[in-house]
């Protein structure tokens, strides 16, 4: 009945006979009686499929379909359906890392399609199989600099999403290295306050920034290579469809959270993280990389091109021991990005921009809001609020809607993508303007 | 002439300098090597410490100071093509280094 399960009811019958016993839970006599008794967990019987599906409806049903205008990392993009019956599929779904990872070619496929993409997207030269998140990911990147530089330093800007920030700042406190947090201004990372530093590893920025802003990258990179430090750019992989590529700009590593190709929200993860480096500094990037080489009968093969062997027998001395990777979610990313094409791709950014450009123009109409930074935004913005922040986004939740994330004090950072256009809007800044009054 | 450790590694002093590399025997057990993870000019390191690491298709193993000193040059080429160690590890030298103390040879093997 359950193909996962090895033994059948003869073969367990047999095993028991063997032994001498009549039933399974006879395995469990030796443990002590008050033992049992206080590890015992108060289990309700089973339910039947349709209790179980009717109890999973009603816990469902507290769940409130929002019209979402908030990001800060995770974006509620349009997931085309083509997606959810090709990740269901068990090869996919259910199976298990590939210990013996040639004899799964399918899943060294798909993994090498991903770091395709990745590569195509950031335009480094080489992509890891993904990490866990978007946040390790950059963290690990700071670990690939300090390795490199073999400095202990790393600079931070303030315009990066604190929850990454306080990532880093994790990774980097057991490992003894100094996290330098770069001032803002106005939004954007301050050149002065990079300037006043020196003798460090890196720099960390984010693409499009913390706020939505898209930064002067290349000059922050120049400034970066001059003190001979690593220049490492977390970007929003979506965005990529229409922005630069990190490598354009003299990226030395690019890093990211890709959520925002095509992964649901689901209450902040499962996520995948992706990396990509310069071919120069390959052996430093944690993780598996694939490979497409050909069999001994000429025919195309995929591998496991580079892992670091440190992972495995000099594991003290490993720049990382991060070794997993987040297949099904690469996958889904792997086909997301292939339903899109780069057309697609282009056209989700380019209405992230005109809608999230139109809802701040609309907002700042009702002067209930103060203009915080410039408009050289996309997705992503920051508004201050003159009203109750607190009674209105609970107000509008009753409504139906998430409004912005108060980032601080009055303000709110809003996100829209392609799913709401000038209609949606339009409603939202209607009822936001009802609630407020 | 050449000295060896314990580890295989050899250690050649000609005046001021000395050169360090691998074992023939080393190199023969590990079988193609693949990479070879070399520091930085200006590290300095005391006898019997780590200074990199030989990667082959076989084994990952550290690669150990025969005496201590500080680095003055790399063999840049093992960076491009690390199968010239399989070729000829006794050409091929690692790293070049200087300020050492010959009293340090004494536990060492002679050739």
């Amino acid at each position: 009945m359950f193909k996962y399960f090895p033994h059948t009811e003869e073969d367990i019958k047999l095993m028991l006979k063997r032994i001498g016993l009549k039933e399974i839970d006879e395995l469990f006599k030796p443990i002590p009686n008050q033992i049992q008794k206080e590890a015992s967990i108060q289990l309700k019987e089973g339910f039947s499929e349709l209790e179980l599906v009717r109890n999973m409806q009603l816990i469902s049903n507290k769940n409130k379909h929002l019209q979402v205008f908030r990001g800060a990392g995770a974006y509620d993009h349009f997931i085309p359906s083509a997606i959810y019956p090709l990740i269901s599929r068990s090869e996919f779904m259910t199976s298990y890392t590939p210990y013996q990872p040639e004899i799964s070619q399918g899943t060294l496929q798909y993994i090498f399609e991903f770091q395709s993409y990745i590569c195509e997207l950031t335009g480094m030269d080489v992509a890891n199989a993904s990490v866990y998140d978007g946040a390790t990911a950059t963290a690990e990147a700071m670990f690939m600099a300090t390795s490199q530089t073999r400095k202990d330093k790393i600079l931070v800007s303030k315009t990066v999403n604190p929850s990454i920030i306080e990532v880093i700042q994790t990774y980097a406190k057991f490992r003894h290295i100094e996290v330098v947090l770069i001032e803002e201004q106005n939004g954007y990372t301050s050149l002065e306050s990079i300037k006043e530093q020196e003798d460090y590893a890196g720099l960390i920025v984010q693409q499009p920034n913390y706020y939505g802003l898209i930064e002067s990258y290349e000059i922050l990179s120049n400034i970066v290579h001059e003190n001979k430090g690593l220049f490492i750019v977390n970007s929003d992989p979506s965005t990529l469809g229409i922005l630069k590529t990190p490598r354009s700009y003299g990226a030395d590593i690019a890093v990211g959270e890709g959520q925002s190709l095509g992964l649901p929200l689901s209450f902040g993860g499962a996520y995948v993280g992706y990396m990509a480096t310069t071919e120069a500094l390959t052996r430093k990037m944690p993780g598996r990389i694939c490979g497409v080489t050909k069999d001994i009968d000429g025919k195309r093969a995929f591998v496991l091109t580079l892992q670091a062997r440190e992972q495995h027998i000099r594991r003290a001395k490993a720049n990382s021991n991060i070794c997993s990777n987040q297949s099904l979610n690469a996958l889904w990313v792997t086909i997301y990005l292939s339903l899109m094409g780069p057309s697609g791709l282009k056209a989700v950014n380019e209405q992230a921009y005109t809608n999230s450009h139109y809802l701040k123009e609309k907002l700042l109409q009702t002067r209930l809001f103060n203009s915080v930074h410039d408009d050289n935004f996309i997705k992503e913005f920051v508004l201050e609020a003159n009203f109750d922040i607190k009674q209105v986004e609970e107000k509008l939740l009753e409504k139906g809607f998430l409004t912005g994330l108060n980032i601080h004090d009055n303000k709110l950072l809003f996100a829209v993508t392609e799913k709401y256009g000038k209609e949606e809007i339009d409603q939202f800044v209607e009822v936001l303007v009802d609630v407020v009054r | 002439m050449r000295y060896y450790t314990k580890t295989d590694e050899w250690v050649k002093v000609e005046g001021d300098k000395a050169t360090i590399g691998l074992s023939t025997h080393a190199v023969e057990e590990l079988g193609d090597i693949v990479f070879i993870d070399l520091p930085s000019v200006g590290d300095k390191f005391d006898k019997g410490e780590a200074f990199g690491a030989v990667e082959s298709v076989k084994a990952a193993s550290d690669i150990y100071m025969p005496i201590g000193g500080t680095v003055v040059a790399i063999n840049e080429a093992l960076n491009d093509s690390p199968e010239l160690l399989n070729q000829n590890p006794l050409e091929q030298y690692l790293i070049e280094i200087e300020g050492f103390d010959v009293s340090e040879l004494a536990d060492l093997k002679k050739e």
